[in-house]
């Protein structure tokens, strides 16, 4: 093909030009989908949300929380010792999207999970000053004060089961759960008992401190004590991880 | 472009035209590349095929091509700082950070610290100036990361919520030891609620006796009745504060007798009336799952934790 003919015919020049810059995208991508390593083998141990922690990571992506705080802690030794193991592949595979990043504003999250009570995490998030004098963090008042709206937790569930998230809907997605997470977790990842399951969680672990009431915070909250817990990293050596990359 | 601004050279017509015209008479020369950046270009086409050799590169089949590269790092044990394994694999960063915090568990220094840290008593420490910096400048750091955000950048806690580190009162014990299974281990503080137990005016005898312990309240019949009630089965306060008010370490009891308030801030309070009503609705309510120190034994090293007890524990003085 000449020449004169690519440069004076945009709508060619504008297609070849797409391959030639997709090229290096293609290159870089494709094989993670076929590399057996990509995911680090957890046996099992990561699980996706249950439905309240569904609900907390929609409120957190709502309320804009990934612009100041990310979810990826890098394999360096000052992050090591700050927030803990670096962060894995296999522990964000079921986030859509994901939570990564590398702007920090405020802390890493990634394994924020257990590290303050539930009462730290409320008190918090609905006054950051109150407890941290020098935070720079917005209030969240209205989390104690709006009701969790669960009404449509099946549609999301069935939205991410969609994208490849094991949510079960049929006996048999449900049964390969049992197999993969055990009964219990199983039955929290059950589409059908959705509903149920989110109320049970949020009136068992009462996690805003107001029993009366499910609110936004309890969902949140719910959510950040999960964060960076699935895996017990006491079960593999300090080098396993090292190999599958 | 006017004709005066052309050098000999291509006025000459040494340079070639890229063939090309635009608008009849637009042309674009050919002038060769700079040398320099010439030799630059070949310099990072030389440099990537060596890098394709020394880190990972290709993605191959299920695998990819894992360079001639290594990184060598020995797997510490964390119990005893001894070496337990030592390794030798391709160049990751995750490899490469194993070897930084090996490297930086062999700096001499710092290990022969750490070393002493775990060895010595609580005690031993304290007496040790040098070990007593060293615990200073590490401690500060892991209570910035792990404590601060609840008991504040310099212990000093919150009233009605985290315990005042500072203070010479110890919830539960504020002896190393004492803070060490503290940090360990974490802890619930409970007390139960006593609003449908007694009766307003029962409450409020209970909160002036109360305020008699640490002579916030002069001795008075209220008092009295309350004592009876603190002292007694109705109330049955003395099986967690003491008969003397004086706390229980074991069940994480507040001392009622000197004039430090962990939950209700007495002190803010101006009159006798606000004091009892603050203690009365406390003792109404109770605590239930408000109080709670999360547990520290899977993020922290034992290591770590004893020097963070040895931390704590001159931020107050001790006991």
């Amino acid at each position: 093909m000449r020449h004169e003919q690519i440069e004076t015919n945009s709508g060619l020049m504008l297609l070849l030009i797409l391959v030639v810059i997709s090229i290096g995208g293609l290159v870089e991508i494709v094989p993670l989908f076929y590399i057996n390593e990509t995911v680090e083998d957890v046996k099992g141990e990561v699980r996706p949300y249950t439905p309240l922690e569904l609900r907390g990571r929609d409120i957190y992506v709502r309320e804009g929380c990934y612009l100041c705080h990310s979810q990826q802690i890098r394999p360096f030794r000052d992050e090591w010792l700050r927030y803990g193991h670096y962060s894995l592949a296999a522990e964000s595979q079921y986030d859509h999207p994901f939570q990564w990043g590398s702007k920090r504003t405020g802390p890493d999250l990634a394994r924020v999970g257990g590290k303050y009570s539930n009462q730290w995490q409320v008190q918090h998030l609905n006054a950051p000053r109150s407890v941290v004098p020098q935070s720079i963090m917005p209030n969240y008042p209205w989390l104690l004060q709006t009701d969790l709206d669960y009404s449509d937790i099946v549609g999301r569930m069935r939205a991410l089961r969609w994208t490849g998230v094991p949510y079960s809907v049929t006996q048999a997605e449900y049964d390969r759960n049992v197999k993969t997470f055990g009964k219990a977790t199983a039955d929290l990842l059950d589409i059908n008992q959705a509903q149920d399951n989110l109320l049970k969680q949020a009136r068992d672990r009462d996690f805003d401190g107001n029993p009366s009431r499910i609110t936004e915070m309890d969902a949140l909250v719910a959510y950040l004590q999960v964060l960076g817990t699935m895996v017990d990293f006491t079960k593999y050596d300090e080098g396993y991880f090292a190999r599958f990359r | 472009m006017s004709d005066n601004t052309l050098n000999t050279k291509q006025k000459t017509g040494v340079v070639q035209t890229t063939g090309h015209s635009w608008d009849g008479d637009l042309q674009e020369y050919t002038n060769p590349l700079p040398r320099w950046w010439l030799w630059c270009f070949y310099g990072t086409v030389v440099f990537s095929i060596l890098y394709w050799f020394i880190y990972p590169s290709w993605p191959v089949g299920k695998g990819w091509l894992k360079g001639y590269g290594t990184v060598d790092y020995t797997i510490t044990d964390k119990a005893t700082g001894g070496t337990v394994e030592k390794k030798d694999q391709h160049w990751n960063t995750r490899a490469l950070l194993l070897e930084h915090l090996s490297e930086a568990a062999n700096d001499p220094k710092r290990k022969e610290m750490l070393a002493k840290v775990q060895a010595a008593t609580p005690e031993q420490i304290a007496k040790d100036p040098q070990l007593m910096e060293f615990v200073r400048s590490v401690g500060k750091g892991l209570f910035g990361d792990n404590c601060a955000a609840c008991h504040g950048q310099g212990g000093q806690g919150v009233v009605g919520l985290y315990p005042n580190l500072t203070d010479n009162d110890w919830l539960w014990g504020g002896s190393t030891d004492k803070i060490q299974e503290t940090i360990t281990l974490g802890r619930k503080g409970f007390m139960p609620a006593f609003g449908a137990v007694l009766k307003p005016d029962q409450l409020d005898d209970v909160a002036e006796y109360v305020l008699t312990l640490s002579n916030e309240a002069k001795p008075s019949e209220a008092a009295d009745r309350g004592k009876a009630i603190f002292q007694g089965q109705v109330g049955g306060c003395y099986y967690c504060h003491g008969a003397d008010g004086k706390g229980l370490a074991s069940m994480g009891s507040a001392n009622l007798t000197d004039k430090i308030w962990a939950i209700v801030d007495v002190p803010a309070q101006k009159t006798l009336q606000d004091k009892k009503a603050q203690i009365a609705s406390f003792v109404a309510k109770g605590v239930n799952n408000t109080r709670i120190m999360p547990t520290w034994q899977n993020r922290l090293s034992p290591t770590d934790i004893k020097l963070l007890a040895v931390y704590v524990h001159q931020l107050s003085g001790g006991k």
